[in-house]
């Protein structure tokens, strides 16, 4: 989902550290160096990396369209290859008939399927395109702050692990605690009374 | 701090409280949010409410939508002692409306629609397009920062438990003559 649909998912995250200088550089190399690399005819089932926002399969990570005005733009790319079941099991059918037949035997042990499932997988994971999914983000350096355009888990998890990866800074998500903690500007005593609320009863 | 895994799910229901809040200041007190930067802002309850009752053996959820329901169930609901998980909003400031739906446990902001921008024609016409949007986010996020922010000040101090909740209880009360 991109940052111009017309509709979006925003995840927000505050960047825990300060990233060293010179900042554009470091962004970028940063970026670069974990720039998604392409899977297609190779045995990798799912790949994460990042890309550029405004040309998501050809990155260069050019200053003039990573930096807008006070954000940094850029997008996580996720392709990951999808196999339905029905194709493994079809495929899978032919192979063991294949070897029964060039064996001359009438069962295969629990090995031997095994192996054969594997090696059906390992076929079709070549052959098979990866999908590649977008997901865009901004980064406002100044106010130590992300936005990542989707809500997916999966596609969080992955952004938070390949940011730390790059940047070697952690994010922190915002829900109720981190933003009551981080955002409200609450002193000791407060942030302990926080700690210690518990759920309310409204029906009196 | 706290792990954040423990705290999620600890606190969650910090977020089913701020949006009952939400509702119960947009239906009474409307004014408490705007401030200097956003005078004369509305807020208004959109196409889609969501409630859980966690009081009963079993949760029970009970989701409103369309654009003209009624919230007679979900006062029903609130009088049963469910807390809104979920709820659609509108917010209108300087007659720019912001559409978006709020998940109470994360408070994560989804099916976001800001307010129109400029179409982009060209390719020139992109960094435009980001930096109208990106000030419509923050425009948005900083108005839900400021408003969470009143919230958690108010949880935590005694006026909570001494006015807040007694005037939650009263409005809940005077929904079953609704």
């Amino acid at each position: 989902m991109g940052l111009l649909s017309s509709s979006v998912s925003v995840t927000r995250y505050k960047v825990n550290g300060r990233i060293q200088n010179p900042v554009i550089e470091t962004i970028t190399s940063g970026l670069k160096k974990n720039v998604i690399q392409d899977v297609d005819g190779e045995d990798a089932n799912t790949v994460v990396g990042w890309t550029d926002f405004d040309d998501p399969f050809q990155p260069k990570f050019e200053s003039s369209s990573l930096i807008v005005g006070p954000y940094l733009i850029f997008s996580m790319r996720m392709d990951k290859k999808s196999i339905p079941a029905k194709v493994v099991q079809k495929n899978f059918a032919i192979e063991s008939a294949k070897r029964l037949a060039k064996n001359l035997k009438t069962f295969l042990s629990r090995n031997e399927k095994k192996e054969i499932k594997d090696q059906v997988i390992r076929t079709l994971t070549l052959r098979i395109p990866a999908t590649p999914n977008v997901y865009d983000a901004i980064w406002s350096h100044e106010q130590e702050s992300v936005w990542l355009f989707t809500h997916q888990k999966t596609a969080c998890e992955a952004f938070e692990t390949l940011f730390f990866k790059s940047f070697n800074l952690s994010l922190i998500r915002y829900f109720p605690f981190t933003m009551a903690d981080l955002l409200c500007g609450l002193e000791a005593v407060q942030r302990d009374t926080l700690s210690r609320l518990t759920p309310t009863r409204f029906a009196g | 701090m706290l792990d954040v895994s423990v705290s999620y799910n600890r606190y969650k229901f910090i977020g089913y409280e701020f949006l009952t809040w939400l509702w119960y200041v947009i239906e009474n007190d409307k004014d408490i949010l705007s401030d200097s930067e956003s005078p004369g802002a509305l807020v208004e309850i959109g196409n889609r409410l969501v409630l859980q009752n966690h009081l009963t053996h079993t949760v029970e959820t009970i989701t409103i939508k369309g654009d003209d329901a009624g919230l007679e169930e979900a006062y029903m609901a609130l009088q049963k002692g469910a807390v809104v998980t979920e709820i659609n909003l509108s917010y209108k400031s300087e007659e720019q409306i912001w559409r978006f739906c709020l998940k109470g446990e994360s408070l994560g902001i989804s099916n976001l629609k800001t307010p129109d921008t400029a179409p982009i024609e060209k390719k020139e016409d992109i960094e435009g397009a980001i930096l109208e949007k990106g000030y419509l986010y923050e425009k948005l996020f900083s108005f839900l920062d400021k408003t969470f922010n009143r919230f958690i000040r108010l949880r935590i101090s005694e006026a909570w438990s001494t006015n807040i909740v007694p005037d939650i209880q009263k409005w809940i009360r005077s929904s079953e003559r609704k």
